[in-house]
């Protein structure tokens, strides 16, 4: 989130697509029941279903899933077309006046530069024209045809209200009427905000569902606002927090990013990270980056890692690859290319996509390890039950070893929610039998490692064997000593760069945050985004002062809000070009003359001039990005693709399949449904319900009575047509798998018309397997492609083609 | 004041045996003591208060956990109740149908107790012991880490990766075990690295 869930308080509008929040995310969807009771908020819902969200709102409008982006791109274009555009903002604060490079274009639905085999795109036009004076070339007229306002309009141009319907499914005077409300507020005084979640990621141009609703809150002017911002709702308790720590193929923590081949050494790696200024006077806070990537060498390797060394920049590995992710590791594996794979309470057999060729996945690797507090299914992939997991024991090679987790209730430390808030907890009960805490088992699994290679040598042992481990317990680190190494400390005395007799922090002691961060190794810090959660000033993150001035929802001394303890990212976007608030009743900071204040930390530094530093200080440009440049794998802007397994082609483009963008193993290709297949002519989704937390509540009594049984949902309508009828069984397939379940026949959902045929949604429930509390039944898993989004790979859950047949069903 | 309120403070600092003369003694009205008479002994007045947070979703509500027995005083402390905080500011003390039931999975009949092995082609987990599970997984690993770690690549540019043995870190876990896990899995050369945030 750029903001908090205590933020949506301050909310004229909530538009929830791509989520349902009400259902999902219960008790923060109350401060959307805030807005709308104590200051007359409205709530837009749109959504494939009528959810329970859906249910509260002040307008619901329907739409197919996996068009968002025709939906939002229809909206971009109303709000241009229609002059309701919040110009101040857009002139002073986004890159609408930037000059694109001649040669730059998009044409039958792709960008300059694309290469079919490789499903990639040059990428070398797709950035802004470059003065003699080092700094890009603007136009604050906008006159210039080639400037990002006159490009984006042109680009949003065929997305017509008429276009929304026919592509979306959505009645056009709802979309208007949805388009309506939005743009009212692109003045200054009111203030949208958007709250979405997997039904936005999960799709192969997940990352551009999401930016497209970006530029249109950056066109309405409300980012960096109180009540405004995007606000990912996340899933899990602490998916934030393992991203921010970067535990991902190609992150390092704080979203530093692992060298590639290509960086032969140091120096190389840090030429593409000097984010030089694009404009006179601006503050890119990336020039940053040697301190924060040399502080963390230095938390990684201590001693070991020195100027001589490169701060041992080649222990590092280097990637050959864009990234070894979950689809790819599964892709290895199946090839029979990898040996083992450990599992930390993750349960991919039901998480991933594709259950058939996870199955065969696992069952070639020579070993696999499960660390969780529950019985996963993963764990017992190779165990046979029946129906539900159909494999035969004695075929599977693979040595499982399943260890004992303990639980939250058992385990102390901080957790990242979505509103970036690092809350401390503590352990209350003993575990169950010989379950052991994570930071134990390991720290069994470095500590034995590393003995191996003191006695036996082996390849390269020198970055395990000088991984720094210096805890009083080495058996098990506290949770308390590795929060002060993720803060990062002192090596030797650290001065004020402006101030040298000023010290910041003396040797040995814990930094005050990342601004004391230095690239010469006399600072460490596991994660600078971080930095300040546990300093000299104690344990940040288990702070409980619940005063909040003024009311503004930022709750300053609750826990610890990374980065610096800010609320609101972006908040000097909330006042204008002289420092004033642009809604004085939604003031966060404000210019007094000299500096920036007010309710809460600056998002810039505080004596930055208003008018001269632009607010976007993570952007070399110092405004936000209409236009990403070459920063996203399939376009500058955001275009209408059709998921790979679609009810129709692809109506702006028709000869463009899927995201063009988007990697496709080779096998996988061959088990998609052709676009408006006759063989599999229903568009599923899939979701999950309030009782149920994905696969865990399954082992839980009270969550596995309150909603028992495995079902899909399907409307009166294909029920009538098919013969189906309410509680009956059903036999479900795609071109991967099937699944048998009861038919739930519900109003919740109807057929859209979409180029004017009729498109059959069918919804289908996750959280049954095998294992656990529940009654055994499927995921969705069992049908869904296994194919991710073109930029980060979370694969496509929420748009695939099924067949649906009534069956006598399981005698009782 | 409030006596439905106020009694699990009040009772918690004075200890229930004594509530009825000590409400007395503070200069309570007859009625309200006698409400608080008829009221038995609160269950969860011995009980150990602690704080945490929901582990389901990430809007992350305050929770508080009851426990008979004090781990901070080395005792065994077993959980038997968990409700939300009504100090915490994003929820203010609210649950949903999955926070309300967090008592049962904390005591899940699933909840794994003891490291389990299951052989090539068996169709059982059998129970082994920390040291037996441990010594085999690292002993797989290093095999596997010493047969095909990359040192170079063709280039002869120092690479250093590992890419036959993957890990597939939580969604639930601290920022601290998260910090952990990879500096151990980072300093081995792993690539295949990944988190529940993917999906």
């Amino acid at each position: 989130m750029t903001n908090s869930w205590t933020d949506i308080k301050n909310t004229d509008l909530v538009i929830i697509m791509g989520g349902n929040a009400a259902e999902a995310h219960p008790c923060g969807f109350k401060w959307v029941t805030e807005a709308k009771a104590n200051r007359g908020a409205k709530l837009i819902v749109v959504d494939p279903r009528f959810t329970r969200s859906a249910s509260v709102a002040d307008f619901y409008a329907p739409i197919r899933q996996g068009t968002d982006i025709a939906f939002l791109l229809g909206m971009i274009n109303y709000c241009m077309q229609n002059d309701k555009v919040h110009w101040d903002y857009v002139k002073a604060f986004t890159n609408a006046s930037y000059i694109v490079k001649d040669g730059f274009a998009y044409k039958d639905g792709l960008f300059t530069g694309y290469d079919e085999v490789k499903r990639d795109y040059d990428k070398s036009t797709w950035d802004y024209v470059i003065g003699p004076d080092g700094y890009a070339v603007v136009d604050d007229t906008l006159a210039n045809p080639r400037c990002v306002w006159n490009l984006l309009k042109e680009h949003v141009s065929i997305y017509t209200p008429e276009m929304v319907e026919r592509i979306c499914g959505t009645p056009k005077d709802k979309f208007l009427k949805v388009a309506e409300m939005v743009s009212e507020c692109s003045s200054p005084t009111k203030v949208m905000t958007s709250m979405y979640a997997l039904g936005w990621t999960q799709h192969s141009k997940g990352s551009q569902n999401i930016r497209a609703m970006a530029m249109l809150q950056l066109i309405l002017g409300n980012i960096g606002m109180r009540g405004g911002g995007m606000n990912a709702l996340r899933g899990h308790s602490n998916i934030q927090g393992l991203t921010d720590v970067g535990l991902m193929s190609n992150l390092l923590p704080g979203y530093l990013t692992l060298p590639t081949d290509k960086e032969v050494d140091l120096e190389t790696y840090m030429s593409t990270r000097g984010f030089k200024p694009l404009r006179p006077n601006q503050m890119s806070y990336w020039q940053n980056y040697r301190k924060f990537f040399v502080s963390f060498q230095k938390a990684m390797w201590g001693t070991a890692a020195t100027p001589q060394n490169n701060f041992a920049y080649d222990w590092l590995p280097k990637l050959d690859v864009a990234g070894y992710d979950l689809l790819r590791a599964f892709e290895l594996m199946n090839q029979g290319k990898m040996t083992g794979y450990i599992c930390q309470g993750f349960n991919p057999l039901l998480a991933a996509p594709n259950r058939k060729k996870l199955t065969d996945s696992l069952s070639k690797l020579k070993f696999l390890v499960t660390m969780d507090p529950l019985d996963t299914e993963t764990s017992r992939f190779w165990e046979n039950h029946g129906e539900f997991n159909d494999v035969d024991p004695s075929q599977i090679q693979t040595e499982v070893i399943q260890l004992p987790s303990t639980c939250f209730a058992e385990d102390e430390g901080s957790l990242t929610n979505s509103s970036r808030w690092l809350q401390w907890h503590w352990p209350g009960g003993t575990p169950p039998g010989e379950a052991m805490t994570d930071n134990w088992i390991m720290a069994q699994i470095h500590v034995r490692l590393k003995d191996l290679y003191r006695k036996e040598g082996g390849k390269f042992p020198d970055p395990i064997v000088n991984l720094d481990w210096a805890y009083a317990d080495p058996n098990e680190p506290t949770a308390e000593e590795l929060a002060k190494e993720i803060n990062g400390k002192a090596l030797t005395t650290v001065y004020d760069t402006a101030d040298p007799t000023k010290v910041l922090a003396e040797a040995g002691k814990l930094l005050p945050g990342f601004a004391a961060l230095r690239d010469d190794g006399s600072t460490t810090c596991g994660c600078w985004v971080y930095s300040g959660c546990f300093n000299e000033n104690g344990n940040n993150m288990a702070r409980r002062d619940t005063s909040d001035p003024d009311e503004t929802g930022a709750y300053s001394k609750w826990t610890f809000s990374w980065p610096a303890n800010r609320r609101i990212l972006y908040n000097r976007a909330s006042a204008d070009l002289n420092g004033k608030p642009w809604d004085p009743s939604r003031k966060i900071i404000e210019w007094d003359g000299a500096k920036w204040s007010g309710y809460d930390v600056p998002d810039i530094l505080p004596t930055a001039k208003p008018g001269e530093v632009g607010p976007f200080i993570m952007n070399p440009e110092g405004v936000s990005r209409l236009f990403t440049r070459g920063l996203m794998r399939d376009g500058p802007f955001p275009a209408h693709y059709e998921p790979f397994e679609s009810p129709l082609g692809n109506l702006v483009a028709p000869n463009v399949r899927g995201n063009p963008a988007a990697r496709v193993f080779k096998g996988d290709f061959e088990q998609f449904a052709e676009p408006a297949s006759e063989e599999f002519p229903y568009a599923a989704t899939s979701y999950r319900l309030t009782e149920h937390f994905h696969y865990w509540t399954k082992h839980v009594h009270v969550n596995a009575v309150l909603q028992p049984e495995f079902f899909v949902e399907i409307s009166e309508e294909l029920a009538a047509e098919k013969g189906i009828t309410r509680g009956g069984w059903v036999h479900v397939w795609s071109k991967r798998g099937s699944i048998e379940a009861k038919a739930v026949v519900t109003k919740r959902i109807k057929p859209l018309i979409c180029d004017g045929k009729p498109v059959h949604v069918i919804g289908i429930p996750l959280h049954w397997g095998f294992t656990g509390a529940a009654r055994k039944g499927f995921g969705p898993n069992s049908l869904t492609p296994f194919v991710g989004d073109a930029n980060i790979e979370t694969p496509e859950y929420k748009a695939f083609l099924v067949n649906i047949e009534p069956i006598a069903g399981p005698v009782a | 004041m409030n006596m439905e309120l106020s009694r699990r403070q009040f009772l918690g600092a004075v200890g229930a045996g004594a509530a009825a003369t000590a409400l007395g003694s503070l200069g309570f009205g007859e009625i309200e003591a006698a409400h608080a008479e008829a009221i038995r002994a609160f269950k969860l007045v011995s009980t150990t208060e602690t704080r945490n947070t929901c582990p389901y979703c990430s809007v992350a509500c305050g929770i508080i956990m009851y426990s008979r027995g004090d781990r901070t005083k080395g005792e065994k402390a077993e959980i038997i109740h968990i409700e939300g905080d009504t100090d915490h500011p994003t929820n203010r003390g609210t649950l949903c149908p999955k926070g309300a039931a967090l008592l049962d999975f904390v005591k899940s009949e699933t909840r794994l107790k003891y490291p389990m092995i299951r052989k090539p082609g068996s169709d059982k987990f059998e129970r082994v012991s920390w040291d037996e599970a441990l010594d085999r997984i690292v002993r797989l690993m290093k095999d596997d880490r010493d047969a095909n770690f990359i040192e170079r690549n063709e280039a002869a540019v120092p690479v250093n990766r590992w890419i036959t043995t993957g890990f597939l870190a939580a969604s639930a876990t601290t920022n601290e075990t998260a910090w952990e896990t990879y500096k151990v899995v980072r300093s081995a050369g792993m690539l295949v690295f990944d988190n529940q945030a993917r999906v």
